[in-house]
């Protein structure tokens, strides 16, 4: 683990794991419901096995007829009944993972990038930071992320989410924290030798706090910043900029909007489209271009591709709507 | 397995050869054990009860291996900085406990010992469909497993059972390769041995065993092998495909490589999830015979178990994306494998009231082997709920890839396969051996890996919903108490194993001889002697009674 300045004091020992958002605390209430069902359906069952063994022991002189008619009602309501109670627990578990796989349009978006053995989570503004995650409460956060290696998988308790973070594809998790403090943050899909210290600590920050920590922490150049210098320095520019001589389209307005496929039908560039354009430009071909753009697949690491996104995302209109997080100081050279 | 030399049998054998004046000849088939003494006549045996043995014999040794390697992380686990060994070495621990136990025991356990040796004998048939590829897929699984448990040990692979690419493909620097070639060779073996049941059932059967006049033990056996043969071949293919993109780098699963890691976890549970219905349905089987015996009753509701058994065996391949929620599967899949993770619930459920409705105002006898049965059917009951809590998919958000799982699934396997592999092996060990074992140690070890299971397992529970990862070689201190009470359990449980090994050695020797029917047992392999004849019976059996042909209607005993 890095949490290398906490004490073991600092996380007591507690039966129950601490809870930073409502959803966390609506799981607890699912999990205790559906305890206090399967107890009432097995613990009567227990006690009879446990009476039976006692009672009808052989050589006791007990009652043991027993008609042989058989109550086919009482058969089929002893299976039915319990999975249609049970059924209640699933209605409430997918209500709660269906709002956990919404975030809402205008939540703050941090980059997470998972590799053997560390994380890495970048903030709109642009800090950056390795293991640790500090993050606002009181306002939804989606922590967007990918792998460069294996499966990684980000886990935060206190939040009852994780999300397993894959090579070659973004997946999503968020959450409304709803108090300040520190919890644990894992890996917890096994990805080799030091699986188990690729872990830190999740700090949860009133707004002004965490204000004050982005202006704190190194870079404040935004992401989109910090693309836009590394689009030149890959030669993107030379293709896609303005009276470039290659007949490349033209990246302003693209994030949200249809592209139109050589195959036919249209795909609408997010990030994912963009991130596989960028490392593997033969995959969808464009109607209208001839595909002259070199695979930057083991070129560009994907920390720098979330900043190439970040840039292609600021050149349009709906990129920046989806930009709120702009609570560094953006200081655009 | 050499005979005892001062048997009955054995001076039987001798004396049919050369009678001595003043010892006790019979006329009599030798028994099967004693039909030939020598290793060659055990290694060239088509004999499906010797095979059923030498099944036995290796399976132990792969549990006492799995065993080991468990305890060693139950020790490492005990300080939470990973003091004790390396991450690697840890890391190669829990793969090669992973790898045994679900490969080399729990898979092969149950079908491959009980299957083989009382499976034919519960039909009336005289063997196997099949008897020398009976003895050729013994050959297969024990050459490829301890090529396997050569790889593991001596090299070392740290993938886990679960070999997940691009992990796998790419990026472990262990021996996987070989690993993997063990595991899709050890495959064969079980495709063999469920087709192999599937005919034994179908043409073997002495006249009048009709279909509802078989046991539970072999409806579920029948169960067993339409798994074998319809997912092995599968996960044979999905570890081909692992290795030609680690040696050739044709990309399948790595996205370097223009792969989806996605696609083997697909593949993987596609398997794997029907896998833990292979471990689950003998234990089940065993169960139904069991608790018929030790209630003097028939069987409550023997058709809907029946059935259930096969319902079991279709759904258990409909469900396997509840591993999956968290892994980047869509949410309508994670709605629908979700539902239908509930509905697998039923049958299970069905098979529980019924072995309770089995054991009311029956006449009970709580010996070694009911008691396991007990204890099986309350641990079975916490896996299976625990189960649901996980296919709830808010919940499963949560606990996914945390201890919560690992006690889950040992609940299954351990509380229930384990536990009904035991409890038959105690029920059958009279015929298997023509001795009796000693009871009160039975039920002294059967008392000690319940409460050692549990104390094990439980705390695991409550470490999983605190938060702690699974494969964790370093965990935060705040769980050190947790897992110290988890490794105390473990020395229980231990305990627990050791003693029927002793005891049942030694009863090989010392143990009192087995009547044919030591249980009052209704069942054609309590009709014949113990340990049987060659051929199973001395005359072939016809049936004309149900299955669990215990009393009907009672008035007071
Ligand atoms: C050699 C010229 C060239 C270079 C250099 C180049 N591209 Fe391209 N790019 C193209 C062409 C041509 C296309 C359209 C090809 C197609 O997909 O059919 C394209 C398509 C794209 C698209 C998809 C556009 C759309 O309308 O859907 C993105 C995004 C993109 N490039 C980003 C980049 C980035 C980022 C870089 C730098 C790392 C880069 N490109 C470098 C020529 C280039
Ligand atoms: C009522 C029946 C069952 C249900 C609903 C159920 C449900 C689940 C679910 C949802 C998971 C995934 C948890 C996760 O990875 O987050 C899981 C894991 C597991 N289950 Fe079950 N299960 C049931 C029975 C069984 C049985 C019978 C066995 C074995 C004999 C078993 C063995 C396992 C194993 C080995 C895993 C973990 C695999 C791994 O990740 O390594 N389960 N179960
Ligand atoms: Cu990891
Ligand atoms: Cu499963």
């Amino acid at each position: 683990m890095s949490g290398k300045d906490v004490n073991p004091g600092d996380f007591p020992l507690a039966l129950w794991p601490p809870s930073a958002s409502t959803e966390a605390v609506q799981s607890d209430h699912l999990i205790l419901g559906f305890t206090v069902l399967t107890l009432l359906l097995t613990v009567p069952i227990f006690l009879a096995i446990a009476w039976f063994a006692v009672h009808f022991r052989a050589g006791k002189d007990v009652h043991r007829e027993y008609s042989d008619k058989r109550n086919r009602l009482l058969e089929v309501s002893w299976m039915l009944v319990p999975f249609l109670l049970t059924l209640i627990f699933f209605y409430w578990g997918a209500k709660l993972f269906d709002i956990h796989k919404h975030p809402p349009a205008d939540a703050l978006r941090i980059e997470a990038i998972g590799r053997q053995w560390m994380w890495k989570f970048q903030h709109p503004g642009g800090q950056a930071e390795i293991n640790d995650l500090h993050v606002p409460s009181g306002e939804p956060v989606m922590i967007n992320m990918i792998s460069q290696d294996v499966i990684h998988s980000l886990y935060l308790p206190a939040l009852r989410v994780q999300m397993e973070t894959l090579p070659g594809r973004y997946t999503q998790l968020w959450f409304t924290a709803n108090r300040t403090g520190t919890f644990r943050l894992y890996c917890s899909e096994y990805c080799g030798t030091d699986h188990s210290r690729m872990g830190g600590l999740l700090t949860i920050m009133s707004p002004a706090d965490y204000a004050q920590w982005l202006r704190q922490s190194g870079t404040s150049i935004s992401l989109a910043s910090q693309g836009r210098a590394l689009f030149s320095s890959y030669g993107c520019s030379g293709c896609h900029g303005a009276g470039s001589a290659v007949r490349a389209p033209s990246l302003a307005g693209l994030y949200g909007s249809p592209v139109p496929m050589l195959a036919g039908g249209t795909v609408v560039a997010d990030s994912g489209y963009i991130h596989d354009k960028i490392l593997d430009p033969d995959r969808n071909l464009i109607a209208g271009y001839k595909q002259v753009m070199p695979a930057f697949k083991g070129v560009i690491p994907e920390d720098r591709i979330v900043l190439l996104t970040a840039y292609i995302k600021s050149l349009s209109p709906a990129g920046q709507d989806t930009q709120p997080g702009q609570a560094g100081p953006e200081r655009t050279p | 397995m050499t005979p005892p030399p001062d048997s009955l049998i054995g001076t039987i054998e001798t004396a049919l050869r050369e009678p001595h004046p003043g010892r006790i000849t019979i006329d009599r088939e030798p028994d099967y054990l004693h039909d030939e003494h020598t290793l060659w006549s055990w290694l060239t045996t088509t004999d499906h009860k010797r095979i059923g043995i030498l099944y036995l014999l290796s399976i132990t040794a792969f549990f006492i291996v799995g065993a080991f390697a468990a305890g060693l992380i139950r020790l490492s686990l005990v300080v939470p900085n990973g003091q004790i060994f390396s991450n690697d070495t840890y890391n190669k621990l829990f793969t090669i406990h992973g790898v045994v136990m679900i490969w080399f025991f729990l898979i092969p356990s149950i079908p491959a010992t009980f299957g083989n040796f009382i499976m034919p004998i519960m039909i009336g048939a005289k063997d196997v469909a099949f008897p020398r590829l009976n003895r050729t897929s013994w050959y297969i699984f024990v050459s490829a497993s301890l090529f396997t448990l050569f790889t593991v040990v001596a090299g070392g692979v740290d993938t886990g059972w679960t070999f997940y690419a691009p992990f796998s493909t790419t990026f472990s620097n262990t021996w996987v390769v070989p690993a993997l070639i063990g595991v899709i060779v050890v495959g064969f073996s079980s495709i063999l041995t469920g087709l192999n049941f599937i005919v034994t059932i179908h043409t073997m059967r002495a006249p009048g065993m009709t279909w509802f006049r078989m046991p539970i033990f072999v409806w579920t056996m029948y169960a067993v092998s339409l798994i074998f043969l319809l997912a092995t071949p599968v996960i044979t293919m999905a570890l081909i495909l692992l290795v030609m993109e680690r040696v050739f780098h044709i990309g399948v699963f790595d996205p370097a490589l223009g792969g989806d890691p996605v696609l083997f976890e697909h593949l993987f549970w596609f398997y794997s999830h029907p896998a833990v219905y292979i471990m689950v349905l003998p234990g089940m089987g065993v169960i139904s015979e069991i608790v018929p015996v030790f209630s003097q009753k028939r069987l409550f509701g023997y058709r809907f178990v029946a059935y259930a058994s096969i319902g079991l065996a279709s759904l258990t391949f409909f469900v396997w994306g509840h591993h999956m929620f968290v892994n980047g599967e869509s949410e309508t899949s994670a709605l629908v494998f979700s539902v239908l993770s509930f509905a697998v619930a039923v049958p299970s459920a069905v098979k529980v009231y019924n072995w309770t409705a089995t054991i009311y105002k029956g006449t009970l006898r709580l010996d070694t082997p009911m008691l396991y049965a007990m204890g099986y059917i309350g641990l079975f009951v916490v896996g299976g709920l625990t189960g649901l809590f996980l296919a709830t998919l808010a919940i499963d958000e949560h606990v996914h890839d945390t201890y919560f799982v690992v006690a889950h699934f040992h609940y299954i396997m351990v509380g229930g396969t384990a536990l009904a592999f035991l409890g038959g092996l105690h029920y059958w060990w009279p015929k298997f051996t023509g001795r009796l074992y000693p009871e009160a140690w039975g039920r002294l070890s059967a008392f000690l890996i319940f409460i050692g299971f549990n104390a094990t397992f439980a705390p695991q529970f409550v470490l999983g919903y605190l938060g702690m990862p699974r494969r964790y070689h370093n965990y935060p201190p705040e769980f050190q108490l947790l897992n110290i009470l988890s490794s105390s359990g473990s020395l229980v449980l231990a305990l627990g194993y050791v003693f029927p090994m002793v005891y049942l050695g030694w009863s090989l020797r010392y143990g009192a001889k087995a009547p044919p029917n030591p249980w009052n047992a209704k069942g054609l392999e309590w009709t014949t002697a113990s340990p049987p004849p060659k051929h199973n019976f001395e005359t072939p059996p016809t049936v004309d009674f149900p299955p669990y042909d215990y009393r009907r209607r009672e008035t007071r005993v």
